[in-house]
């Protein structure tokens, strides 16, 4: 047993901190096993999510050291006795507080993309696949979500605007199952991966792979073959030209993110909106004015016989919903 | 019935950690190497590929793959197996009918995307350590939605390949018939490692078998899919050997061609 | 005054687990507006830990299998103390549960000829378990949860928005169930509970509420139970007038890990047994063969020879008797460390290092090589396990009716591993994902058909909710309470050390003594810190939960005078006939204390006793009876 120097980072939404701990560490620990140590001796109100410990259910996801881990599959011995380990919330994600961090962002993305369309004509008990067939897919969903891709990723880490474009690595090993599965039914998953979940935004910088607690080949096994059947379908020049040609570009379009209008009482749930209510905005335009800031009152110097509109008058009525940060809510079935 | 609070995606602030990155490894050291490391080779086979000179050695009908195939009107006649039909000009490289090709097939190439990517676009230089960019947009739009090409850069890469192999096979000659040396031991293991890299390459397994949605209905396909995706898992790995089989190789025939050294000879 | 959400359903499920997710589906299916309530986030649920696969007599690998064959197994292994007809409906319904979920998108391991595989387990006759490699829980669990994602966009086409008729309320906990009326009238007028996330509170308007909160394993101190395993559903049944059955009966698995310490209680699968990995003892003693019951001596191999053949030649030998049911196995393993056989850290070896070649553990074995490498540097393809029994899984828990999932109370539902008696004194490895599965489809569907029956809506009453939000904020102001984990940990050891795998009437005596002194203190918990995300405060108020089942447990564990399955009397260390015709049951006295009754077993139907063979049927059964 040796008392070891911890980092962890504590606060929340509205700031915070890492404190220092000195901790027991004995042979054979995690860093979740610390953790809860310090939980029951330290500081009881420490937030952290964890579950199975045993790296099967995938709570427990933490930067430790600055790497995007799993604190039940961080094993204390491979730090040195004398390094300070430090242990803060994934970053990609809006912090709740301590290392509980918000991952709606994720389930979100997983309601968006088309669940798998069963064959028509196929009785429940009369699915035959063989083996060979389903290895790729089951390599998938093997994902345990924790998550950790997601975080890594620097196309949503690095670059908030682009969460509501991409849907992650995570998706889009749930793309390629679907894509790989042999009875799917649906033949447009690589246009779905293309067109809404943002498979083009990935570089193939590797972070996914590198941080999956489960060892998916993530990067070389389905978001590059991904992309290869993205270019079987769209640009293969012989393709693309024959489509056109022979009007075969239509695509059916898939239930994403287009509020729909209807009456009835209001509950718009968490996450389920379907608007970035961050994203800036530039605001109305506002009126003409004159050069001396003034709005132009006089009926000779106008072009039209009103006042001009307080908000400007190059906006067109109804407005396009889909420019303002506003979702018609749904939930009709009360 | 009250209505939920609508907590929409992204409105709520992260943790505010002020360090850019806490990993405490040498996270930087391999984006370093590998910009020492294509810097360096760039650097040679520019210099080589506009050299115009020392790129064949007659005697053995060595043909440096920088060269090959040699069109050029400045070519050795004996070195041009393809005829010869580019103006001779010292800004267009005498193999410059392959060589677009092959720079194109390494550029889009899955896994060298990965090393510029992290070493000279630092988008992101290693994992979980911040990109240097304020905007980013991937391969989603011009220039960079073109390395969905790699498929036809894969195609010629994999012609060029059998020109090299041909140029391995022709090499096989003395001033008295067959002959065999040193130049040609290091000519094949260039071309060996060449299919390999071109074969190991992600297009390939694409195309291949892994477009297939049914293993079970081509068993001849899914054996060769298995085969490569052996070969692929190796491709980083092979990107970097053909780098240096190819450097090797040019150095070794600028070398007896510019008679530094003489070949060393086991037959003829 | 307290800002208080609130919400209205037709069906509230509690639990996010196989079980909860299935009765989801199939009220939704029906029409109905459903809330799933999840302790964790969605998905995270410990289904996901089960290893082995989900038993069903789909005949896919032996046509020789049928129900009625996976009906005697499920009877025997649980020593023919289940509920007949839970075991009879859940034998029946099985294969079709698995095959429902093909159409939901779950890719079990095939067959040659394109079925769904199975593979052999303790206790089983046949192979029988549809799996996927060892996980095939997270198979489950992943396929349910895509089954409601599935379900929620077609809500989003039809009515424009994915909540509509199934809401996911990830991180909350459910802390008491509301009642209307008194007596026979009682019935469930909804839940409240609070969201892990923010601390606040919310009530749920529901006419129905299904149970599937699992079990009760983070009483023990060695268990491969995660922190949700508080009992909370007992103890919310419990509470709401319903009863607790079998509540004696726990389940150790054989063979957790007991080494290296931080992954004490995290299991190793019994396909490492199935897959031909063999128990030794530190002498190096292969020893299982010395504890083969007289029960089990007809289907089990007697020599080490045969047993190896059977791995190969399972038509001509006898299996061997490392795939005897678990309660056996866990005791040989407690006899052999007791009898100083044991290794250092207290368990066996487990070795199929030995007995295999590397390659192939790797291929059958993948997540387990994984996890055995990853978390504790163990390989083994090249070492044994160092094994011991470990808290598993509750065989008892709320009393239902077979058919409807029905908990007594009207309105209450309860499915999975915190219902009871369908499993008897043990449950065959396996039979548990298929039992949420069947259960949780049942009780899906019934809660869905009780609210169409409701002539109106029950009201929720606002003292009801007012004493909830008392109790649940009372740690919070409680100067000087006591340290919550302190208490948990003083619970486990109480459990562990007194109400263990095998148990005397002494110490369960001392038991009940401590646990009333442990029960004062428990009223008496504090907790430091906000609403907000506090995992102290969250301890606190399940504290109570945990402590109720672990009474619960002790007493009937006192009351019951023999050894059967996963109850073991040192004192009583036979079977007895007579105790085999009773079921004891648990109910809240009016103070709040554990009432114990007994409660005859239902007499089964002549012709499922007739799948039994009379000389069987006479080892479990009084003369009376078999006449």
């Amino acid at each position: 047993m040796t008392v070891r120097q911890f980092k962890v980072w504590r606060g929340d939404e509205s700031g915070g901190q890492l404190n220092d701990y000195q901790v027991e560490v004995n042979e054979g620990e995690v860093v979740l096993d610390i953790i809860h140590r310090l939980q029951a001796t330290q500081e009881p109100d420490l937030a952290c999510r964890w579950n199975c410990k045993a790296g099967k259910c995938g709570s427990c996801s933490m930067e430790i050291n600055g790497m995007p881990r799993l604190g039940c599959m961080t094993r204390m011995s491979t730090f040195e006795e004398d390094e300070t380990i430090t242990v803060t919330p994934l970053r990609t994600f809006p912090v709740i507080r301590d290392l509980v961090t918000d991952v709606s962002f994720n389930y979100q993305k997983a309601l968006e993309m088309p669940a798998f369309a069963p064959p028509k004509d196929v009785e429940p008990g009369e699915y035959r696949m063989q083996q060979v067939d389903v290895e790729r897919s089951q390599e998938f969903r093997k994902c345990i979500e924790c998550f950790l891709c997601q975080n890594t990723c620097h196309v949503v880490r690095d670059h908030e605007e682009n969460k509501l474009a991409f849907s992650g690595p995570r998706l889009f090993i749930r793309a390629a199952e679907l894509d790989m599965h042999p009875l799917d039914a649906r033949g447009d998953r690589k246009e779905i991966a293309q067109q809404q979940q943002g498979l083009g935004y990935c570089n193939i910088t590797k972070c996914c792979t590198e941080v999956c607690p489960e060892h998916i080949k993530i990067t070389d096994n389905a978001i590059i073959p991904m992309k290869e059947r993205v270019v079987d379908r769209r640009y293969d020049p012989l393709v693309v030209f024959g489509r056109k040609i022979l009007r075969r570009d239509q695509l059916t379009s898939t239930a994403v993110a287009e509020p729909a209008v209807h009456s009835g009482p209001v509950t718009v749930a968490e996450g389920a909106a379907p608007v970035n209510f961050s994203r800036p905005l530039s605001g109305p335009p506002g009126p003409e004015v004159n050069a001396a800031g003034h709005v132009n009152l006089n009926e000779m110097l106008s072009d039209r016989a009103a006042a001009a509109s307080p908000f400007g008058d190059d906006i067109t009525f109804p407005v396009d919903p889909k420019t303002l940060n506003y979702y018609h809510p749904g939930g009709a079935d009360h | 019935m009250t209505t939920t609070a609508t907590r929409p995606i992204g409105a709520r602030p992260r943790a505010a950690i002020e360090a850019k990155t806490l990993r405490t490894d040498r996270w930087w050291l391999a984006p370093l190497l590998t910009v020492i490391g294509l810097t360096a080779w760039v650097a040679y086979a520019t210099f080589r590929v506009f050299m115009q000179a020392d790129y064949w050695v007659g005697a053995y009908h060595y043909l440096t793959p920088f060269y090959s195939p040699c069109v050029s009107l400045g070519c050795v006649p004996e070195a041009a197996e393809f005829g010869r039909f580019l103006p001779d000009s010292p800004l267009i490289p005498y193999a410059a009918l392959s060589l677009p090709f092959l720079l194109l097939f390494r550029l889009t190439c899955y896994y060298y995307r990965k090393a510029y990517y992290r070493s000279f676009w630092m988008s992101p230089p290693a994992c979980a350590v911040p990109d240097g960019h304020g905007k980013y947009t991937g391969e989603t739009r011009f220039p960079l939605i073109f390395q969905n090409a790699h498929r036809y850069a894969f195609y010629a890469a994999a012609l060029i390949s059998v020109i090299n192999t041909w140029d391995a096979v022709l090499a096989m000659q003395s001033p008295s018939g067959f002959g065999f040396g040193l130049g040609n031991v290091i000519l094949w293991i260039n071309v060996i490692m060449l299919w390999a890299y071109t074969a190991s390459c992600h297009s390939c397994r694409h195309i291949i078998g892994g477009r297939l949605k049914h293993f079970s209905k081509h068993p001849v396909r899914y054996k060769l899919w298995g085969f490569v995706s052996k070969l692929n898992t190796r491709h980083m790995g092979l990107a970097w050997t053909t780098l240096a089989t190819l450097a090797i190789t040019d150095f070794y025939i600028m070398a007896v061609s510019a008679g530094w050294i003489n070949d060393l000879r086991f037959i003829g | 005054m307290v800002n208080i959400e609130a919400h209205a359903y037709d069906v509230v499920v509690i639990g996010a687990g196989g079980a909860g997710l299935r009765a989801a589906i199939e009220a939704r299916l029906a029409g109905k507006k459903v809330a799933i309530i999840s302790k964790s986030l969605f998905g995270k649920a410990h289904t996901v830990m089960a290893e082995g696969g989900a038993a069903a007599a789909m005949g896919n690998v032996n046509s020789n299998d049928n129900w009625q064959v996976h009906f005697r197994d499920t009877m025997r292994g649980g020593k023919f103390l289940n509920n007949y007809r839970m075991a009879e409906l859940h034998a029946k319904e099985a294969p079709d549960r698995i095959w429902e979920l093909e159409t939901y998108g779950a890719l079990f391991d095939r067959t040659k000829d394109g079925k769904i595989s199975q593979r052999n387990f303790g206790g089983h006759e046949y192979p029988r378990l549809a799996h996927v490699g060892d996980r095939t829980g997270l198979e489950l669990i992943r396929t349910l949860q895509q089954k409601i994602v599935s379900l929620q966009q077609e809500d989003k086409a039809k009515f424009g928005d994915y909540q509509a008729r199934i809401r996911v309320f990830a991180e909350c906990t459910i802390t008491e169930l509301l009642l209307e009326g008194t007596g026979a009238k009682k019935r469930i007028a909804g839940a409240f509970g609070y969201y892990r996330e923010s601390g606040e509170f919310v009530v749920f308007e529901a006419p129905a509420v299904v149970l599937a909160t699992g079990g009760v394993g983070r009483s023990y101190k060695v268990t491969s139970n995660s922190w949700e395993y508080t009992g909370d559903g007992h103890a919310l049944a419990l509470r709401a007038g319903a009863k607790l059955i079998n509540m004696e009966f726990l389940q150790f698995h054989p063979t957790g890990m007991v080494w290296p310490p931080s992954v004490r209680g995290i299991l190793v699968t019994e396909s490492v047994r199935g897959d031909g990995g063999i128990l030794k003892n530190s002498e190096g003693k292969r020893f299982m063969f010395d504890y083969v019951p007289d029960v089990f001596r007809k289907q089990y191999a007697e020599t080490p020879e045969e047993g190896d053949r059977w791995y190969t030649d399972p038509d001509n030998n006898r299996r061997p008797p490392e795939l005897l049911p678990r309660d056996e196995v866990a005791r040989a393993i407690n006899s052999e460390v007791k009898a100083g056989r044991g290794t250092k850290a207290g368990g066996v070896y487990l070795d199929i290092a030995s007995r295999r070649p590397a390659a192939e553990i790797l291929k059958r074995l993948p997540s387990m090589y994984h996890q055995f490498k990853e978390l504790a540097d163990v390989d083994i393809t090249a070492q044994p396990m160092e094994v011991g029994p470990t808290c598993h899984y509750v065989m008892g828990g709320v009393e239902v009716d077979p058919d409807t999932a029905s908990a007594g109370v009207p309105g209450l539902y309860a499915a999975g591993e915190v219902s009871g008696g369908m499993h008897g004194s043990n449950r065959l490895g396996g039979n548990s994902l298929s039992d949420l599965l069947v259960f949780g489809k049942r009780a899906g569907e019934y809660a869905a058909s009780y609210t169409d029956e409701l002539a109106a809506r029950p009201k929720i009453d606002d003292t009801q909710v007012a004493a909830a939000v008392e109790a649940a904020l009372s740690p919070l102001t409680r100067e000087g309470g006591e340290n919550p984990y302190t208490l948990q940990s003083d619970l486990q050891d109480v459990m562990g050390t007194l109400v263990g795998i095998i148990r005397r009437k002494g110490e369960l005596e001392d038991s009940l003594r401590q646990l009333a002194e442990l029960r004062e203190r428990i009223q008496k918990v504090g907790a430091t810190g906000g609403r907000r995300y506090n995992p102290g405060w969250h301890l606190a108020l399940d504290l109570r939960n945990m402590l109720v089942v672990s009474e619960c447990t002790a007493k009937a564990a006192l009351e019951r005078e023999e050894s059967r399955g996963g109850h073991t009397r040192e004192d009583f260390p036979k079977m007895s006939a007579t105790w085999r015709k009773v079921n004891l049951i648990c109910s809240l006295s009016t103070e709040g204390g554990v009432d114990l009754a007994h409660q005859p077993i239902p007499t089964m139907t002549p012709e499922l006793l007739g799948l039994f063979e009379q000389s069987e049927l006479a080892k479990y059964m009084t003369e009376e009876e078999l006449s």
